[in-house]
C-alpha cells in the first residue's frame, strides 16, 4: 500500500488498538522460505510432533495426516529435523 | 494430558507473525495457548515476541493482549488483576480472568526484575512466563543477566583477551521461589508435554506463578533454524537446563538425566560458543562443565534426588 | 447538601477519591504526597471503600499498574510527587497515548539534585508534554473540587485522556483548611460510573500497544492531539454542572480585578492566593493591578488568558520552575508564544521564584507588582528574566 491509500487518522481506531483478533493471518510469510518441507504421506505416522513444534502454526492437522500450509511456512526445517519417521524432506524453492 | 491428539487445533497465537524462522518464542507462545482454561489476557513485555507478533495493523493474538513497556509486564498484570477484583466487588464483572505475562530474559532478569519481585511479593494471581533466549536478541544480541558464561554477544564479544561473557547466569527460579510463591518451574519446549502441563498447573494456582522456559534462538545463538528443538533438547540432556518445579517450596525434578552428555555437545552446535573451541580458551568449556555439574548437584539435592 | 471538614490538601484529595468510588489505586509513597496514600489506606483497611489498593514497589510500577487497570474499564487513581513523577515519565506518555482516563494527584515538589522535599513546579513542568490534561489548584477546596471534576473530564468519551491535579507540596498538601465537601450520594451521582469506550475484555479480544512503524504512528499521535483539542468543550461542560451542584464556579482561568488592570501577575497554584491579597492592598492604594491564575495548564488556555490581558499594559509571568536554556521559564514560554500567535503585543517579563520551597513573601509580590506598573508606564523592560528570592 502506498502512504496515500492508507487510512487517515480520522478513520483508524483510537489509541493504536487492533480490533480484529488474529489479523496477522492476512500477512503471508510463505515467501520467506528458501526450502520447503515436503511430507511423504506413506512414511508419516501422524505423531504430530511437526505440528506441535512448528513456530508458525504452518502444519495443518487433518483427519489422518498432516499437511503444510505454504502460505505461512517460513521453511525453518524444524519439522523435518524432528520427524521421527523421516517423512519430511526440505526441498529447495525454485525461483 | 495424554497425547498431542488431545490438544486443541485452535490457534490463539496465529500464523502470519514475523518471528524469525525457527524461533523458540513462537513455539512457546503456541504451546502456551494450548494450555488455556478460560478467558485470558496476555501481557507482553517489549521484546522479540511483542514486536514480531503485533506489527500494526496485524496481530497474531486471538486473546486480549496488552503491551505497555519493557520493564513492567508484572506491574501491568498486577493492575489488570486488581481491576477485575475491584469490579467484581461492585458487580461490574462476573468471571475469573487468567492473566499471563510474557517477557524475555532482558525484561525479566534485568530491567523487569523489580516489577516482577514486587508483583510476586504482593501475591497477584497471574502467571509470568520468562522465555529465555539468553541475550537481548531483539536489539541485536547484547548480553543479559541470563547470558551464560563464555557466550559471545555483541556486548560480550569473543575477544582475543576476554572470550565472551565473563559472568555466570542468575538463578531466576531461586529468586522467584524465595518470594514464597506457590509455583515456580523451569521448562524446555523440546519437552512439550512437561511444558504444557506446567502452564496449566500454574494457571490453576491461586496467586503468582513463574515459568522459566528455555527459548532457542537460531539467530542469536547461531545455529541452523531446523535445530531449535534439538538445541532445546540438548540443553536438558547435558544437564545445562535442569527441568524442575518448586511447589510451595518443595523442589521436584521433572526430567531425570541419568546419563548426561558432556556440555560441549550443547556448546558445539551453537556459534555463540565457537570461540571456546580454540585451544587457548578450552579452559572456559571446563568452567562451564564445572558450573553445570555444580548447579545440577545443587538442584537435585534440593529435589531430594542426590 | 454539603458540610465543612477540616482537611489538608492531601486529605482533601484522598477524600475526593474515596467519594469517587475508584476501583484501583496503585501508588508509592513520596513526600509530600504521603498523606494521600496513608489516608486512603485507612479507608481501605477500615472497609470504607471497595478499592483495590496496590502498594507497588515504585512509581514506575504505580503508573504501569494504573494503565493495566484502566484498560479493563476500571476507574483508576494514583498520586505522586517530584522524583516519583520523573520515574513515571516513560509510562505517562503511554497512559495518555493508550487513552487511559487515569486521574493523578501531583503534589508539586522540586526535582533533585540537590535533593529537596519542598515545593516547586519543576516536577510537572518536566513532564508537561506528556499529553495529559493538567490542572493547578490554589487551595485544598480547589484540590477536592478538581479531583471530582477530573474523573468526569478524563472519562468523557470525547476526551479519554488522563488528568493530573497539581497542588503545592507542603504549602497545600500539609496545611489544614476548612473544606466544603459534598455528600457521598451527590458525588456518586455527579461522577457516575465509568463507561469505557474500549476494554481488554477477554471475551471480545483486542490488541493494545502494538508496534506502529512509520506508516501509522503519526496518525495515532494526531488523534491524541485532537483529543486534547476537544477537551475544552468537556471541561466547560463539567465546570458548569459542578457550579450548578456546588455553587463553586471553575473555568480555565481564575482572575482577580483584571477588568481595568494595567499591570498584572500570572502564576500557578497557591502563589496566586498571595498575589490576590497583595493586589487587593495595592488596589486600595489606587493602583490598577490584577491577577490571572490558570486552573487549566494543559490544554493551555491561550484564548482566555489573552482575553483577560486585552487592556493590560504589562504582565509579570511567575514561574516556580526553570526551563534551563529556554528563552523563559515554562509558563512564560507558553504565555509569550500564545500572545505572539494571536499577534498581541504586550510587555511581558518573567520572574523565577520559589525554587526548592523558597518562600515568596507579600513584599516580594508587591515589588513585582510595582515593577510591572513601572513597565506599564515606561514600556521599558529592564530584565526580561528576574530571579526573586535568590541570594546573589
Amino acid at each position: 500500500m502506498s502512504e496515500e491509500s492508507k487510512p487517515g487518522w480520522r478513520s483508524i481506531p483510537i489509541a493504536g488498538i487492533i480490533l480484529e483478533p488474529g489479523s496477522a493471518m492476512k500477512y503471508k510469510t510463505g515467501d520467506w522460505r528458501a526450502f520447503r518441507p515436503v511430507i511423504d504421506e506413506e512414511k508419516c505416522t501422524y505423531c504430530l510432533l511437526c505440528w506441535i513444534y512448528c513456530p508458525d502454526g504452518a502444519i495443518i492437522r487433518e483427519e489422518k495426516t498432516v499437511r503444510v500450509n505454504y502460505d505461512y511456512c517460513k521453511g525453518c526445517g524444524i519439522c523435518a529435523n524432528e520427524c521421527p519417521a523421516k517423512a519430511i524432506t526440505m526441498v529447495e524453492e525454485k525461483k | 494430558m495424554a497425547t498431542l491428539r488431545d490438544l486443541s487445533t485452535e490457534e490463539l497465537f496465529t500464523s502470519g507473525h514475523r518471528l524469525c524462522a525457527g524461533c523458540g518464542a513462537g513455539i512457546i507462545a503456541r504451546m502456551t495457548m494450548k494450555a488455556l482454561r478460560g478467558p485470558t489476557i496476555v501481557v507482553n513485555a517489549t521484546g522479540c515476541l511483542e514486536v514480531a507478533s503485533t506489527i500494526y495493523p496485524y496481530t497474531a493474538w486471538k486473546v486480549s493482549w496488552v503491551h505497555i513497556a519493557f520493564e513492567n509486564a508484572a506491574a501491568v498484570a498486577s493492575g489488570i488483576e486488581a481491576a477485575y477484583k475491584a469490579m467484581m466487588k461492585r458487580n461490574a464483572w462476573g468471571k475469573k480472568v487468567d492473566i499471563i505475562a510474557f517477557a524475555g530474559d532482558g525484561g525479566t532478569f534485568d530491567i523487569g526484575i523489580q516489577a516482577l519481585s514486587g508483583a510476586l511479593e504482593r501475591g497477584h494471581d497471574f502467571l509470568y512466563i520468562c522465555y529465555d533466549n539468553e541475550a537481548y536478541m531483539n536489539t541485536g544480541i547484547q548480553r543479559s543477566g541470563a547470558t551464560p558464561h563464555g557466550a559471545a554477544t555483541t556486548t560480550s564479544p569473543a575477544g582475543t583477551k576476554i572470550p565472551g561473557k565473563p559472568e555466570f547466569k542468575k538463578d531466576l527460579i531461586g529468586i522467584c521461589a524465595a518470594h514464597g510463591i506457590e509455583y515456580a518451574a523451569t521448562a524446555s519446549p523440546a519437552y512439550w508435554n512437561d511444558y504444557i502441563t506446567k502452564v496449566r498447573k500454574a494457571l490453576e494456582v491461586d496467586g503468582p506463578a513463574v515459568i522459566h522456559v528455555f527459548s532457542p534462538c537460531p539467530v542469536g545463538m547461531r545455529f541452523d533454524s531446523s535445530k531449535s528443538i534439538e538445541v532445546a533438547r540438548l540443553a536438558v540432556q547435558t544437564r545445562y537446563w535442569p527441568v524442575y518445579e518448586v511447589e510451595n517450596g518443595r523442589y521436584k525434578l521433572n526430567i531425570k538425566v541419568p546419563k548426561p552428555k558432556p556440555v560441549s555437545e550443547f556448546l558445539k552446535v551453537q556459534g555463540r560458543f565457537k570461540h571456546l573451541f580454540q585451544p587457548k580458551f578450552k579452559h572456559v568449556i571446563d568452567e562451564i562443565q564445572r558450573y553445570v555439574d555444580e548447579n545440577w548437584e545443587r538442584i537435585t539435592k534440593l529435589c531430594g534426588e542426590a | 447538601m454539603s458540610r465543612i471538614m477540616g482537611l489538608t490538601g492531601d486529605g482533601a484529595v484522598a477524600y475526593a477519591v474515596k467519594q469517587c468510588k475508584v476501583d484501583v489505586v496503585a501508588a508509592y509513597p513520596i513526600t509530600p504526597q504521603t498523606l494521600i496514600v496513608e489516608e486512603f489506606s485507612e479507608y481501605v483497611h477500615n472497609g470504607e471503600v471497595h478499592t483495590e489498593f496496590i502498594c507497588v514497589e515504585s512509581e514506575h510500577s504505580a503508573m504501569s499498574a494504573c494503565v493495566g487497570a484502566s484498560l479493563t474499564g476500571a476507574r483508576v487513581f494514583t498520586a505522586t510527587a517530584s522524583q516519583g513523577l520523573a520515574l513515571m515519565h516513560e509510562i505517562l506518555y503511554i497512559a495518555s497515548s493508550l487513552r487511559c482516563p487515569i486521574v493523578m494527584g501531583v503534589v508539586n515538589r522540586a526535582l533533585s539534585a540537590p535533593i529537596n522535599i519542598h515545593c516547586d513546579h519543576s516536577d510537572m513542568m518536566g513532564s508537561r508534554d506528556c499529553g495529559w490534561i493538567q490542572i493547578f489548584v490554589e487551595n485544598a477546596q480547589e484540590a477536592y473540587d478538581w479531583v471530582i471534576q477530573a474523573f468526569r473530564i478524563a472519562e468523557d468519551p470525547d476526551v479519554l485522556l488522563p488528568v493530573t491535579v497539581n497542588l503545592d507540596g507542603f504549602i497545600l498538601s500539609h496545611s489544614l483548611e476548612g473544606v466544603e465537601v459534598l455528600d457521598d450520594a451527590d458525588v456518586e451521582k455527579f461522577v457516575s460510573t465509568r463507561k469505557p469506550v474500549f476494554t481488554i475484555d477477554p471475551d471480545k479480544p483486542i490488541t493494545v500497544g502494538p508496534i506502529c512503524f512509520t506508516d501509522f504512528f503519526f496518525e495515532t499521535k494526531r488523534q491524541h492531539v485532537e483529543a486534547m483539542n476537544n477537551s475544552p468543550k468537556t471541561i466547560s461542560k463539567v465546570n458548569d454542572e459542578f457550579a450548578e451542584l456546588t455553587g463553586r464556579r471553575y473555568g480555565f482561568i481564575d482572575t482577580y480585578e483584571m477588568d481595568d488592570a494595567e499591570a498584572a501577575i500570572i502564576c500557578l497554584g497557591s502563589t496566586a492566593g498571595s498575589a490576590m491579597a497583595v493586589a487587593k492592598k495595592l488596589r486600595d492604594e489606587g493602583k490598577r493591578v490584577g491577577v490571572i491564575k490558570p486552573w487549566v495548564y494543559r490544554p493551555f488556555p491561550a484564548e482566555q488568558i489573552i482575553d483577560a490581558c486585552k487592556d493590560l499594559k504589562a504582565l509579570a509571568v511567575l514561574d516556580r520552575a526553570c526551563s534551563i536554556g529556554a528563552p523563559y521559564g515554562p509558563l512564560c514560554n507558553d504565555v509569550t508564544a500564545a500572545l505572539y500567535k494571536e499577534n498581541v503585543r504586550l510587555n511581558v517579563f518573567n520572574v523565577i521564584y520559589g525554587l526548592g520551597g523558597r518562600d515568596i513573601t507579600p513584599f516580594d509580590i508587591e515589588a513585582i507588582f510595582n515593577e510591572t506598573l513601572e513597565v506599564a508606564k515606561t514600556g521599558l523592560i529592564k530584565k526580561p528574566i528576574k530571579f526573586v528570592g535568590v541570594r546573589e
